[in-house]
């Protein structure tokens, strides 16, 4: 019944508006086409210069509403050169942008139409082309030139002592591998995937894969650069991480990497924040299908003694999908078909 | 030159000898059907058919408006239920709340609707047919057959694509630049099925619409132009969609590529773009694609495709600017250079949407440079808009409102374009509402803007009557207010990092303090489509009871679209066509207001020093 109504309402402003403006149409005819478009040309050019007046006042309401919202410090080493970086083009940016909308606005306001005003035939001037091409160009080498050693930095080869942690993609949530004691990654094999006991697909002949254990949140030790190996099993996925200003695409068949040094413990950031239940998220960033906005895992940053307490409590991925009663010998890829599917079914049952 | 002069008088008979003919075939038509088939439908007037397109664009726009409230209700009132979308959309909003399968549905659609169908189609289809053929002096196209082939490709496309609507798996729902391993596998998104083949098969009958019709722009505007009228002496709408066409003929080719492919991977078992999959329980077969191939063949067309969208508009703009002020445009060669810059550079930026893909960063720093250069031609354009109007004697019809609006919302859209085309940055601000803003504002609103500026300015000449100009203003204001306070604060939710394409936020720590800017810009979202709804009724009224234009020339304008009468026939001069003497910007020189390109130099007058 509401609903009926707000619609009536709605039909209802329109009707008085139309009205109004078919009205105003017969008395601007009836005062002649100069008169009325005198009259309009007034309103509209008080309305210019009203709404960039107002203008700028919103831009600045709206950020002193909104800065609050946004941790403006990046947690990781790598995006405080991002951070840095956005400062600087937001001052060449806003400048730039205070400057050319005052312009337009006021200069529309200024030089609307007047009895007697008669327009200034201007059809160029090179001298005023070339510095306003000069300058953009100069302003614009100075911002490529910073971003460029930013983008070098983050993009370097990572440290040779950085920890490594594989994060793979799929529909939708990440599956979270580290190389335990050995500190390397097992091979591992899509064909070999298996979601009751094996969702990576690490071949089991690779003795590396022995003490590889998979978690399902990302633990990180604070102050040192840890290095993502990123994949995925399906679809194309992004790993987010917002807080420490990143991102990289999780493409399958492709792997690709991201290093970085997080800079503060979660118990930290919650204290920075001052938000008891802050958590550093990792946001899947890259449309993947009708789950994707639910697409999460937690990290936790943390002291090195917090980490090795954490990692001595894991278990090995390979002890899972070999239970010591069960006969070890046979090959994760040899699983039959059907029973995979049965699990697979059970998790989009539980999902 | 004399040569020259040769060419083209003949063919202005040509020209004219054509016309002639399509006469002939309108009057054996009209003896058999009444003439309303040859005249409304298949029509081979270009007017005719810049009308088909503009209002196959509007319904379409309407379309692709209504879904983004819909998907707005479900972003700005996470938690509400509203029954009424039950009855409308059924399974697809159980109890009133739309589904997430839904939710990406409506994403897509409107993605792809609005910058295919209405930006592209409507906007080009409309003022390219509309405007070259006028401001050039040509009777009608090149081939006013191909033309209207052009139109009945982009309606069938239209078919196909609102088929795709109503069948029962939904339409696509990869998001518009339907990235694959997504967009190839039916098992990984219920949207990739038959909606997804109704998609592809949609864009390509797209895509030979437009082809047809930029060949048909390019070889016009560079073979039938009337005597007189060198490529200096045209306007700059002309010059814009010379460069749009060029770049559509150019680059849609290889979209068109880029989806044989995929459908390859889909239907034939191909491996282009597939690769190491697990979906559904099972390890598909495919091995050695690559998925990031589709992302380059997709952006080779999807970058100069927001030129494609916002040229026309910029070249529009340019004019009524120009007219409303009584000025000449200000760097009438510096805009044409400034254009021709931005459609070579177009071609050579289209990775930057791909910094995070895994790219060579040392390949990812050449795109850095080339898309930071785009800055320079889109700064030279803005400052000599703003030159244009400085000392003018500016009248704010709604065409001229809309070109400020314009200016404004180009410039800033435009410069959050130079913080994500520096790669470092788009790290962080890559996928986020940030990116949403920056496009949202700098080619959806602007070209809007250009777009409702043309209507609003050669409503005129397309129907013999003027918009009311009080809903125009209302209109304007609206939507000018609206567009800032939706896109606007959507910067912040980006820089926090606040992902696009998301369904709910409010599982999220890090995104769900958002949640009241959500619903206030909701809020907006429904006003403003109201305040479109108003410019859809303000058109359609108008067409039959808008006030009458009485005179040829109502802006009293220079070219030669207003040297036609009122109501233009087919071959639209019913003499012979205008000669043309000078450039079309002569306003408030020499003390007159304004001189029209038809009018010869006087013995004493200055010729305009660029050519």
């Amino acid at each position: 019944m509401s609903g009926y109504l707000a619609v009536l309402v709605v039909v209802l402003i329109f009707v008085v508006i139309f009205q109004i403006a078919k009205a105003s149409e017969y008395v601007s005819i009836l005062k002649g086409e100069k008169k009325a478009r005198q009259q309009s040309n007034r309103v509209n050019g008080f309305l210019l210069i009203i709404f960039l007046v107002l203008g700028l006042i919103g831009v600045y309401y709206c950020n002193d509403a909104l800065k609050g919202k946004i941790f403006f410090e990046a947690a990781s080493e790598q995006g405080e050169g991002i951070d840095n970086m956005i400062k600087w083009t937001l001052w060449i940016t806003g400048i730039v942008f205070i400057i050319t909308q005052i312009l337009l606005f006021w200069f529309s306001y200024k030089y609307q139409e007047k009895e007697g005003q008669e327009a200034f035939y201007f059809p160029h001037n090179n001298k005023l082309e070339l510095i306003w091409t000069v300058i953009p160009a100069i302003a614009l080498t100075i911002l490529v030139a910073i971003g460029l050693r930013h983008w070098f930095r983050i993009t370097s080869d990572a440290p040779k002592d950085a920890a490594v942690v594989e994060i793979t993609g799929k529909q939708f949530n990440w599956l979270i591998r580290y190389p335990g004691k050995d500190g390397q990654l097992g091979r591992k094999f899509f064909k070999n995937i298996n979601d009751a006991n094996n969702p990576v697909g690490q071949d089991w002949d690779d003795q590396l894969n022995k003490d590889d254990f998979m978690a399902t949140e990302m633990h990180l030790v604070v102050g040192k650069p840890v290095k993502l190996i990123i994949g995925s099993r399906d679809v194309i996925h992004d790993v987010g991480l917002s807080h420490f200003r990143l991102k990289m695409d999780a493409v399958p068949g492709i792997p690709t990497t991201l290093w970085f040094t997080p800079k503060y413990t979660t118990t930290e950031m919650k204290e920075k924040t001052g938000n008891p239940d802050f958590v550093y998220e990792i946001s899947c960033d890259q449309m993947c299908g009708s789950g994707h906005y639910s697409m999460k895992a937690n990290i936790v940053v943390e002291t090195q003694e917090e980490f090795d307490a954490w990692t001595a409590k894991q278990v090995a991925q390979y002890g899972v999908a070999h239970p010591a009663p069960a006969a070890p010998e046979v090959p994760a890829a040899a699983t039959p078909i059907d029973s995979t599917q049965k699990v697979v079914a059970a998790n989009e049952v539980k999902q | 030159m004399s040569n020259e002069a040769t060419l083209h008088s003949q063919e202005v008979i040509h020209g004219a000898a054509h016309a002639h003919d399509h006469g002939h075939g309108h009057d054996d038509h009209e003896h058999h059907e009444g003439g309303f088939i040859s005249k409304y439908v298949f029509s081979l007037d270009h007017k005719t058919i810049a009308k088909q397109f503009l209002i196959t664009g509007i319904i379409w726009a309407i379309i692709g408006a209504f879904f983004s409230v819909l998907f707005r209700l479900q972003l700005g009132f996470p938690d509400a239920t509203f029954p009424w979308l039950e009855s409308i959309l059924g399974h697809w909003a159980k109890g009133g709340r739309i589904t997430p399968e839904a939710y990406y549905a409506l994403v897509t659609m409107h993605g792809t609707i609005l910058v295919f169908f209405v930006l592209t189609a409507g906007l080009s289809g409309t003022f390219s047919n509309l405007l070259i053929p006028l401001q050039v002096g040509a009777r009608d196209m090149a081939s006013p057959l191909m033309n209207c082939m052009s139109y009945w490709a982009f309606f069938l496309a239209s078919v196909v694509m609102m088929a795709s609507l109503f069948v029962q798996t939904g339409p696509a729902s990869g998001g518009w630049t339907s990235y694959p391993p997504l967009s190839a596998l039916g098992d990984a998104s219920i949207g990739s099925k038959v909606g997804m083949d109704l998609w592809l098969a949609s864009m390509a009958l797209f895509v030979v619409s437009q082809l047809l019709g930029g060949l048909n722009y390019i070889s016009t505007i560079l073979n039938m132009r009337t005597k007189g009228m060198n490529m200096t002496k045209m306007p700059l709408t002309i010059w814009s969609f010379f460069f749009t066409a060029v770049l559509g003929v150019l680059s849609f080719p290889v979209l068109l590529s880029g989806f044989i492919l995929l459908l390859f991977d889909r239907h034939a078992g191909t491996s282009f773009y597939l690769s190491d999959l697990f979906v559904a329980g099972k390890a598909l077969s495919n091995e050695g694609g690559s998925a990031i191939l589709y992302q380059h063949l997709f952006w080779f067309l999807g970058h100069p495709e927001v030129y494609i969208i916002i040229l026309p508009a910029m070249g529009m703009v340019s004019e009524i600017l120009a007219v409303n002020s009584r000025k000449p445009i200000f760097g009438y060669l510096a805009m044409v250079g400034s254009m021709f810059a931005i459609v070579i550079l177009a071609f050579l930026v289209w990775a930057h949407h791909m910094f995070v893909t895994g790219l060579n960063p040392f390949l990812g720093a050449f795109f850095v440079l080339l898309t930071l250069l785009i800055a320079v031609p889109s700064a030279i354009k803005v400052f000599n808009w703003i030159t244009t109007i400085w000392r003018g004697n500016l009248r704010f019809t709604p065409g001229m409102l809309f070109s400020i609006g314009f200016v404004s919302t180009f410039i800033s859209g435009g410069l959050t374009g130079i913080w994500l085309g520096n790669s470092s940055i788009d790290i962080h601000l890559h996928d986020t509402y940030f990116v949403i803003a920056h496009f949202h504002i700098v080619m959806g609103v602007s070209a809007f803007f250009g777009t409702f500026a043309g209507v609003y300015h050669w409503f005129p000449k397309m129907f013999g009557r003027y918009l009311n100009n009080t809903l125009a203003y209302i209109h304007f204001w609206a939507t000018l207010i609206g567009a800032y306070l939706i896109f606007w604060p959507m910067h912040y939710e980006g820089i926090a990092g606040m992902p696009r394409r998301y369904y709910d936020y409010t599982s999220w720590e890090s995104f769900k303090q958002f949640a009241d800017l959500n619903h206030f810009i909701s809020i907006v979202v429904i006003a403003v489509f109201a305040a479109q709804l108003l410019f859809v009724f303000n058109f359609f009224y108008s067409i039959f009871k808008g006030r009458k234009v009485t005179t040829t020339n109502p802006w009293n304008s220079t070219t030669l679209e207003w040297t036609t009468p009122i109501n233009p026939g087919h071959g639209n001069w019913p003499g012979e066509i205008p000669e043309v003497y000078r450039w079309p910007y002569d306003y408030s020189k020499n003390g007159k207001d304004f001189v029209p390109q038809t009018v010869p130099l006087s013995p004493d007058e200055e010729k305009e020093g660029h050519h």
